[in-house]
């Protein structure tokens, strides 16, 4: 029963943001307009508005919400540490890293930066987890997330050099999506987030029974049959490719991948396959009303996507910390 | 059965044999205990068993299955062999009780698959077995200790597996859920399960085992029956402490009483 609240409360509330979404800004748009612009009906200046410049943007932020929400998800159930997240953890970090080196060495297409921001965050997530062994095991949440963060800064301080000698205008660029921002989309982006998304959630979800056992801890999850190291890898690999996904569309938007699993296991949803999905739409929803947030807060002027979250997001993680990240 | 013939294995590391030529076997239908003294390698043994420690040398196998298996399928296959109750197990996230025991399903379907029939089944019997089932809708973090320890065993008894190994089961009970624990292992080798229990609790495993395995410094120091094993002189040199073994007045069991230090006996 509560699952379906859940569910039903999920829905409603991303359909209703994404409405609004769709009609606040210069020129402001009813729900009647939204849906008659939607359905190909309404002037063609409204059509316009809501096809091209809108939806694509409201589409972009429910997507890169979905991918986050996942992405935490699944690294939460698989290292067994309620505070994990891909952009605590570095994995985010290392993704910013790749894409910047991308686009420095020229490489601008949708489908290219990608493919570099998952290299960068495959290496993020590998260099963390040896970091955390080395330090005396993952076992306990804070050394993990210590290593994160230091991944994370040192992704961070790679990027500032890297865009040492870049032009004003490229750094401009390049700090503001290092903020996260959902501002230049597309369709083409929106696409190609699409299909990460689809290609990495189905294999999470093809694998979410693993993920169950894998979160009862190493040892029992051996004895139950399972290769642990290697159901792993592969739980961090496909996480990887979706945070690496979110940032190569829109920048580094943090601990959305934090708070919304904690919202779908709060939400009585069992299990790592309910609680993905539960995970992707409340994740969707989050975005889709950060980025509201970060439109109207200060209009004309835009707030960085990054900072809503963020703002969102540490009195989450105190509160966590604080419970002694069980949760 | 479990079949353990000359194990020899080595930590990583270096050092003595943390294992060094055990043999035994655990029957079905029969409860065999492992004891001895911290660091005996007791545990090891387990680690081997579940192919988590490399084996130097010698085999251990359960039924038809080879332990310390490569593939996916090999490892599931073991897994409907050899149920485990580890040493510690928390939950990273807190489940109902019912979800938690149907993950001792998890060998037996395909990871596509939803829960089938026979698992259902054998969930609904292996919370009752374990004497479980009123709790099935309960929290794993609302249990007390003695809850907790029988709902693990049900989610081994999910696996429906011929051998069942427990390590260290009752450390944290009480006496009277340290006794239901072992009464409850004692009928379940009734039913013809072949019971391994690693276990410190040397006067209860007197009772309930039918066979005792010492070990000292990663061999096998006495084996055979409680009555047989529980020698004082035996014991004395595997634990390295003063003791006598008397027969307990009320249930005629050998029973370990240890004395105080060498320097005020």
């Amino acid at each position: 029963m509560r699952a379906l609240r859940f569910w039903l409360v999920g829905l409603a509330s991303l359909l209703l943001l994404a409405t609004l979404a769709v009609g606040v800004g210069a020129v402001p748009l009813g729900a009647g307009d939204v849906w008659r612009a939607l359905l190909g009906a309404g002037d063609e200046t409204t059509v316009a508005i809501v096809r091209a410049l809108r939806l694509p943007r409201v589409a972009l932020a429910a997507l890169v919400g979905a991918g986050l929400g996942m992405s935490g998800a699944a690294l939460q159930g698989t290292l067994r540490n309620a505070l994990a997240e891909p952009y605590l953890l570095g994995v985010s970090g290392g993704a910013a890293v790749g894409a910047v080196l991308a686009v420095a060495a020229g490489v601008a297409s949708e489908a290219g930066v990608p493919l570099a921001a998952f290299a960068g965050a495959g290496a993020a997530v590998a260099v963390v987890i040896a970091v955390a062994r080395a330090a005396g095991g993952r076992a306990d949440p804070r050394v993990l997330l210590m290593s994160g963060v230091i991944v994370g800064a040192f992704a961070n301080a790679a990027i500032m050099i890297l865009l040492a000698d870049a032009a004003p205008n490229t750094v401009r660029g390049a700090l503001w999506w290092m903020m996260g921002s959902v501002s230049g989309a597309d369709w083409a982006r929106v696409g190609w987030l699409a299909l990460h998304l689809l290609l990495g959630g189905a294999g999470l979800l093809a694998w979410a029974r693993e993920i169950d056992v894998l979160a009862l801890g190493e040892e029992p999850a051996a004895s139950l049959g399972l290769d642990v190291e290697r159901s792993a890898r592969r739980v961090y690999f496909l996480a990887s490719l979706l945070a690496a996904a979110t940032v190569a569309a829109a920048g580094l938007v943090g601990f959305v991948g934090l708070v919304v699993p904690h919202l779908a296991r709060g939400g009585g949803l069992r299990g790592h396959r309910a609680i993905l999905l539960g995970a992707a739409l409340a994740g969707a929803a989050l975005v889709v009303a950060a980025d509201l947030v970060a439109r109207v807060a200060r209009a004309p002027a835009e707030l960085p996507l990054g900072a809503v979250t963020a703002l969102v997001g540490v009195p989450f993680f105190l509160v966590l910390l604080r419970r002694g990240e069980r949760a | 059965m479990i079949a353990v013939r000359d194990l020899v294995v080595r930590y990583r590391g270096g050092g003595d044999a943390a294992v060094d030529g055990v043999s035994f076997t655990a029957p079905a239908g029969r409860v065999t205990a492992i004891a001895g003294p911290n660091g005996s390698g007791k545990s090891t043994i387990v680690r081997a068993l579940l192919g988590r420690v490399p084996v130097a040398a010698g085999t251990a196998a359960v039924g038809a299955a080879e332990t310390a298996p490569t593939s996916p399928r090999d490892r599931r296959a073991l897994a409907r062999e050899l149920a485990v109750v580890t040493q510690r197990e928390e939950p990273a996230f807190p489940m109902r009780v019912r979800d938690y025991v149907a993950l001792g399903r998890y060998p037996h379907g395909s990871a596509w698959s939803a829960e089938s029939a026979a698992d259902r089944a054998a969930v609904a019997r292996a919370l009752e077995r374990a004497g479980v089932a009123p709790l099935a809708a309960r929290r794993t973090d609302e249990l007390s200790g003695g809850e907790w320890q029988r709902a693990r065993i049900a989610r081994a008894l999910a696996q429906e597996a011929a051998a069942l190994v427990l390590d260290e089961p009752t450390t944290f009970l009480d006496v009277a859920h340290e006794m239901a624990v072992f009464e409850l292992l004692a009928a379940l080798a009734a039913d013809g399960i072949a019971v391994l229990l690693v276990s410190h609790q040397l006067n209860l495993v007197a009772r309930f085992a039918d066979h005792i395995v010492l070990l000292h410094r990663g061999r096998v120091a006495a084996a055979g029956t409680p009555a047989e094993v529980m020698q004082g002189a035996t014991l004395e040199a595997v634990y390295e402490w003063p003791l006598v073994v008397t027969r307990d007045p009320a249930v005629g069991a050998p029973a370990l009483v240890p004395l105080r230090g060498r320097g005020r006996r």
